[in-house]
């Protein structure tokens, strides 16, 4: 425990604006995994148990698209559509098996692909640690914030996924195909027998859901060092988001995740050893306080 | 007595009867089962069957107590390797820590597990389903970090080294490789027939009704909270007793014992094996370690043969392999009578 480095980190504002942008992406690249799993489970009332295999399919999509290319833009797209595809495969040929069949059931077929999953990347890119590196663009002078650093690329994570929880969130309360899609969540035996395909709404939630995670691993590819297994502790943690926001909430998804990212910065200062901890102590303080979650509508 | 408790008593006999002569019985299976493992090592000089036999029992007692959990309860925990893993790591320290003998040990072990179990337990067994899938799952992540970052204690992700003290005690030398066996032996199926008489007490047929129709259990007088807590805390002690095993079998604790995959793999067994008959989990451990060392032996990627074998019993077959054979007796059996 060291709370001298936390108390002195809290009264100078350069260390301040540093491990609270850090803390900032860390919650948004969080929120973008978690969004995914609560529509996922919103909707299709499954847990995703492989949504961490998304996150991290993004990841090595993205790696591999800037190394062929050289082009971060084309790098986020590949990243982004290729775990959408994949989703969509995903549902239609497995999990569309298992809707309504025991919980049991739904998180052996997710385990089992776990565990294929990591193979296949381990077979395709090797076991070892490996790094997207940052891209020239990136590479600038960081800016300084009231004496903090932070790097331009930062800022660039957070905006796409500010801009992702905004579409995200008017698509699903505005748009035609949010609605249906909501409706679908709440009766989608009457949705389907005013003749719309359920099924394909089901394929493309699952869909849009892994693109979010794979959106995340694909901006989260620059920093952080790309291994197989990378997605299973993004799944636990954006399993306590939403459970800390409220399971079907996307705005407690956001909030959730940006929590956990701050507790997470903060903590590794005063807590170095304990930060993980952390992050479960809260989610059983919220769970014990209010069951359903910070934003959680019914009972779970 | 009134004339209707003597008529309630009569009426209950056969019953008490009927139960009385199956715990005869399930306790002459035990003795034989007991009999036939103990007297293997005189028949055979093989040092791997004897380990596979232990592993065996290590994971068996873990995986059979999680179908206390999953099949009886309806409790589907995706995070009781904690127990298993709590198990070998407090076993181990005290051991090396304390020097004290190994029953009691054995039996501090317990009280720790039964301890942190219960104040999990309390947190976890009020949520439904997924939730609690998850939740066991992130205390899992949490006791299994708090061993990783604990490392002057723990020794991180080293694992407990140097060894486990094994003095010996009522002329049992659990460093012969022998007695190791015949205690492992003894320990798997005192922990079998103790849970199968847990689950068929009333308390085990209370544990079914709530399993199959929570809020009618409730409705009939039953702290549905207070039996779920009762049970997870009861798994979780085999839980440990397995753990405690397999640490006696390595001499040492390593943070795999206290990852998630070990849950995984006791969902996976219960599902091979079946949870609707009480021997399933076992019949699956016995499937699933011959399955791991067969697939190590051939290839490093034994992932994709583990899920491509999962992914055949959850959508193909759709039930354990003992669930399978059961059915296929009672059909068979039905179709007889109707004749």
């Amino acid at each position: 425990m060291d709370l001298d480095a936390l108390a002195g980190c809290l009264s100078s504002s350069a260390c301040l604006v540093t491990q609270t942008t850090s803390g900032l992406i860390i919650g948004m690249l969080l929120f973008l995994v978690a969004v995914g799993l609560t529509l996922i489970f919103g909707v299709l009332k499954v847990v995703n148990f492989s949504h961490g295999a998304f996150y991290m399919f993004g990841a090595y999509f993205a790696m591999t698209a800037y190394q062929l290319t050289g082009s971060f833009a084309l790098a986020m797209l590949a990243g982004a559509a290729g775990t959408a595809i994949l989703g969509l495969i995903f549902e239609r040929v497995f999990m569309s098996r298992v809707y309504g069949a025991d919980v049991l059931m739904q998180l052996l077929v997710c385990y089992a692909f776990v565990l294929i999953f990591d193979d296949v990347v381990r077979i395709i890119w090797g076991p070892e640690f490996r790094s997207m590196g940052m891209p020239a663009a990136f590479q600038v002078m960081p800016l300084f914030i009231a004496g903090g650093v932070v790097p331009p690329y930062y800022l660039l994570l957070i905006g796409v996924a500010l801009i992702a929880a905004i579409v995200l969130g008017i698509g699903l309360t505005r748009s035609r195909i949010g609605k249906v899609i909501r409706a679908a969540a709440h009766n989608p035996g009457m949705v389907s027998a005013l003749g719309i395909n359920t099924g394909l709404i089901y394929g493309g939630v699952f869909a849009l859901g892994g693109m979010l995670a794979g959106l995340a691993g694909a901006l989260a590819a620059p920093v952080r060092s790309l291994t197989p297994g990378m997605g299973f502790s993004v799944l636990i943690e954006s399993f306590i988001v939403t459970v800390i926001g409220g399971m079907g909430s996307i705005l407690g998804a956001l909030i959730g995740a940006l929590l956990l990212g701050l507790i997470r910065s903060f903590g590794s200062l005063g807590f170095p050893l304990f930060t993980e901890g952390l992050m479960y102590l809260f989610m059983v303080i919220v769970l014990v306080s209010k069951p359903t979650g910070l934003f959680g509508k019914e009972a779970a | 007595m009134t004339e209707l408790e003597a008529g309630r008593a009569e009426r209950l006999a056969p019953v008490r009867n009927g139960m009385a002569l199956q715990r005869y019985r399930d306790v002459l299976i035990a003795l034989i089962a007991f009999a036939v493992l103990a007297s293997l090592p005189l028949f055979t000089g093989s040092k791997a069957l004897l380990d596979f036999v232990i592993r065996c029992s290590a994971y068996g007692l873990f995986a059979t107590s999680l179908n206390l959990l999953v099949g009886y309860t309806g409790l589907t925990s995706f995070g009781h390797g904690m127990f298993f893993g709590l198990g070998a790591y407090s076993f181990g320290l005290i051991m090396q820590k304390l020097g004290v003998p190994i029953p009691v040990a054995f039996v501090a072990t317990l009280a720790i597990t039964a301890l942190i179990a219960a104040v999990i337990g309390a947190i976890c067994v009020r949520l439904k389903e997924i939730y609690f899938a998850f939740v066991t799952l992130a205390f899992q992540m949490l006791i299994h970090s708090t061993i990783l970052s604990w490392a002057s204690f723990t020794g991180g992700d080293q694992g407990l080294r140097g060894g486990i003290p094994r003095p010996a005690f009522f002329g049992i030398d659990l460093s012969n490789h022998v007695h190791l066996y015949v205690t492992s032996c003894a320990l798997l199926i005192l922990g079998l027939l103790a849970m199968r008489q847990i689950a068929q007490s009333p308390f085990g047929f209370t544990l079914r009704m709530i399993r199959d129709n929570a809020a009618r259990a409730s409705f009939l007088g039953i702290d549905v909270w207070r039996a779920k807590l009762t049970v997870f805390v009861l798994a979780a002690l085999f839980a440990s007793i397995g753990g405690m095993v397999m640490a006696l079998f390595v001499s040492g604790a390593y943070p795999e014992f206290a990852y998630w995959t070990i849950s995984g793999e006791g969902i996976f067994i219960n599902m091979l094996g079946g949870v609707s008959t009480f021997l399933g989990p076992m019949v699956g451990t016995v499937l699933l370690l011959l399955l791991n060392d067969t697939v190590t032996r051939f290839t490093e990627y034994h992932g994709i043969v583990l899920g491509v074998v999962i992914l055949f019993f959850a959508l193909g077959l759709r039930k354990g392999l003992l669930d399978f054979v059961a059915e296929w007796f009672s059909r068979r059996r039905d179709a007889g009578e109707g004749r």
